[in-house]
């Protein structure tokens, strides 16, 4: 919905040649996936458990400071990989294809609110088929914010950076919330419709179960280390939240990402689909370990072209997939995480106000975007 | 309070420690044999047995509930990260001193499952079992007299009789292409050596197929012994007419392998077997809107092999991947998903 198009010096065929290069890059890594990829998947969620088995078993001597540290960092990381490498690209179906039981996104659950059931339906199904459709992905600022400038206005906007703020710290609530749909459906003859109530029940079961695990059961053990244990994984579960609201918000936010119309979406072709997730995307640069930690999010773009490719394999196809960019000129937009977060961020406080008077000639991108 | 409701108890407190996950997962990290594990075997070792056949020794989990000489056990082995599940017999005696059991895999031509066992399986992997199940076994009560009718790979369950019970008057005919291609000749030869066995080969390269017609030949008296057959199709469907014909087809007890060959072709019949529809569906259709449009409840979503909504077994036949062409066949816990699958032959799906 930009002023400037970024795509209008593409002819039809050109964008279905695209289509066709991007499917190719596919076939590629699903023809070369195989025991090494299953390995990969295998050794981290083992690594995982172990460092949340030692982890909490170092937290029941919590009332050590040093042991409080380690166990509450290792119990934080520990959240992270569950989340993000692990249960993300699982209930992805990145994994089905090792047609393992366990490792299935039909059968995974993982250390979070939202009952992973739920979670595939609003993540795996809206958003990722109408990436950045406003009206159509939620994802764009969670039905609570305004994150483009056709969006219109509300005083309830001012509030924006607040509610993204309480947003990021109990992110796994706020996204049970989302994917209950709950704004919509506590008008009140919605709230008693049963398939909502049965989905909210499950939520609260879940809820429930990770609620008394964290907060009562584990502290429990702990004994005289009671309450430090509380704070440990109450911090843990903070700095996940944390981590992942900031690596989520870096995928889609950051200026030079593109939003669409409902109606842009109309009839598109398998070309135009790719295009939509190439434009609508935005990566994190960074090391290997930052890579791993935001669970290969940080190929955000590679990501929404191909959702069920193994995660391990999105840091090679992003090589192919950014000579793709430069071929057909487009802008690939990419940077470190600290400038992605403040540039997400920039806009979230930016929109909270109402725009700007359109100004005459802007020569630079940001202020085309404003005027927009 | 009983053990049991205790011990039930305890465990319900040990999954809310762990939940999301279960107690197992964490258990399997350290001991993914012990019982109350799902059922699984470690590879001890694989000793060869001729060119292309080769003894795997599995260690099964102690959930292992024995088997008994002739059955079959399906095994679930990781090929290039992907589970594949096979049936193979059991070649070890039923009361193996160690408590570890064999099977003997004949690598076929284009077998994923044999050519992974006997050429690249590495002792110290874990695979998946089930619990030996199969009646093509031996009766309670001693048969007098025994004939063992083999050809190729059907020695296995066969081997596995011979080396659990001993009888006095045993006789067998085994049939394979060359003398090295004989599984377990050696044994079978010391066997004959120590005059507990009576054996006849027949070397179809040479001999040519053996003619059950005129297996009297052979053995005289084939008629009285108790007698277990394993091998093709082919020769399985002579002995059985053979048997009839002379009005002893009680004493034959024969033993089939996977009977079924899927030919993966275009667009075929597909049954949805919980709904107990079946329509003809061409090759292109996604069986996702092959189901819809004749009322079967599908679940979807995205409708673009993207989200996994769709996801749903496929009971029998095969299907082809819209998007790459790759054909998927039927196998227990393999699932498709139906917006990006067309049929590739019959096929059942369950919906
Ligand atoms: S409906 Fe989404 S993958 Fe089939």
């Amino acid at each position: 919905m930009t002023a400037i198009d970024p795509t209008a010096h593409l002819t039809a065929e050109q964008i279905e040649e695209l289509g066709r290069e991007l499917d190719a890059i596919r076939d590629e890594v699903i023809a070369s996936r195989g025991e090494k990829d299953a390995a990969y998947i295998r050794k981290v969620i083992a690594a995982q458990r172990k460092l949340e088995l030692v982890s909490r078993g170092v937290l029941l001597f919590s009332m050590f400071p040093p042991a409080w540290l380690i166990g509450t960092a290792g119990l934080s990381v520990a959240k992270i990989m569950d989340n993000m490498e692990i249960g993300h690209n699982i209930l992805h179906g990145q994994w089905d294809w090792m047609r393992d039981p366990k490792i299935h996104s039909t059968t995974w659950e993982w250390d979070h609110v939202s009952p992973a059931d739920q979670w595939k339906h609003s993540h795996n199904e809206l958003h990722h088929t109408y990436t950045n459709v406003v009206g159509k992905d939620n994802d764009l600022g969670y039905g609570i914010m305004r994150v483009d400038e056709d969006q219109k206005w509300h005083p309830f906007h001012l509030g924006q950076p607040l509610w993204n703020f309480l947003n990021a710290c109990f992110f796994e609530y706020g996204i049970a919330a989302y994917d209950l749909e709950l704004g919509r459906n506590l008008s009140k003859h919605r709230r008693k419709n049963p398939e909502f109530r049965a989905r909210a029940k499950a939520v609260g079961r879940k809820i429930r179960k990770q609620v008394l695990k964290d907060y009562v059961i584990h502290p429990l053990l702990s004994g005289p280390s009671f309450l430090p244990t509380l704070a440990a994984t109450f911090t843990a579960n903070l700095v996940r939240n944390l981590w992942s609201h900031s690596v989520i918000m870096c995928g889609h936010f950051p200026e030079g990402v593109q939003v669409f119309e409902r109606r842009s979406i109309k009839g598109e072709t398998r070309g135009q689909w790719y295009l939509r997730q190439m434009m609508g995307s935005a990566n994190i640069s960074g090391s290997k370990a930052m890579h791993f930690m935001t669970g290969n999010l940080s190929h955000q773009i590679e990501h929404h072209l191909f959702p069920d490719l193994p995660s391990n394999r999105y840091a090679e196809v992003a090589v192919k997939v950014r000579a793709l960019f430069e071929k057909y000129e487009l802008e690939y937009v990419t940077g470190p995480l600290p400038k992605q977060v403040f540039s997400a961020w920039r806009k979230v406080f930016r929109l909270s106000l109402p725009n700007r008077k359109p100004e005459v000639e802007t020569p630079d991108r940001e202020q085309e975007l404003v005027a927009a | 309070m009983t053990s049991a409701t205790l011990r039930s108890r305890a465990w319900k407190l040990l999954e809310m420690v762990t939940t999301p996950l279960l107690p197992s997962d964490y258990l399997d990290l350290v001991s993914p044999l012990r019982a109350g594990a799902d059922l699984r075997g470690r590879i001890e070792a694989v000793y060869p047995e001729t060119g292309d056949a080769a003894t795997i020794v599995i260690r099964p989990g102690r959930g292992w509930r024995g088997h008994r000489a002739g059955q079959y056990v399906r095994i679930g082995v990781d090929v290039d990260g992907v589970r594949l599940w096979r049936a193979y017999s059991l070649t070890s005696p039923a009361r193996r001193q160690d408590g570890r059991v064999t099977i003997t895999v004949k690598a076929i031509p284009d077998g994923k499952v044999s050519n992974h066992l006997v050429r690249r399986a590495k002792p110290g992997t874990l695979i998946q079992l089930d619990q030996a199940t199969g009646d093509f076994v031996l009766p309670q009560a001693t048969p007098a007299k025994v004939l063992y009718l083999t050809a190729g790979s059907g020695i296995t369950p066969v081997m596995g009789m011979l080396r659990d019970t001993e009888f006095d008057d045993v006789v067998m005919v085994h049939c394979a292409p060359r003398p090295q291609d004989v599984i377990f000749r050696n044994e079978l030869h010391d066997l004959v050596a120590d005059k507990r066995l009576r054996l006849t080969e027949v070397h179809t390269d040479t001999d040519g197929m053996l003619d059950i017609s005129r297996l009297g030949e052979l053995v005289p008296d084939w008629a009285e012994r108790e007698t277990w057959a394993c091998g093709p199709a082919g020769l399985l469907d002579a002995a059985e007419e053979h048997w009839r014909d002379h009005g002893v087809q009680e004493r034959l007890h024969t033993e089939r392998f996977r009977p079924s060959i899927v030919v993966a072709g275009d667009g075929g019949e597909v049954t949805f077997s919980s709904t107990g529809k079946t329509v003809d569906a061409d090759g292109a259709t996604p069986l996702l809107d092959v189901g819809e449009e004749s009322g079967v409840l599908m679940p979807s979503g995205c409708r673009m092999g993207i989200c996994f909504g769709c996801v749903t077994p496929l009971k029998a036949g095969a299907v082809r991947d819209l998007r790459t062409g790759e054909i998927t066949e039927a196998e227990p816990g393999v699932l498709i998903q139906t917006c990006v699958s067309a049929a590739a032959g019959p096929c059942d799906i369950e919906r």
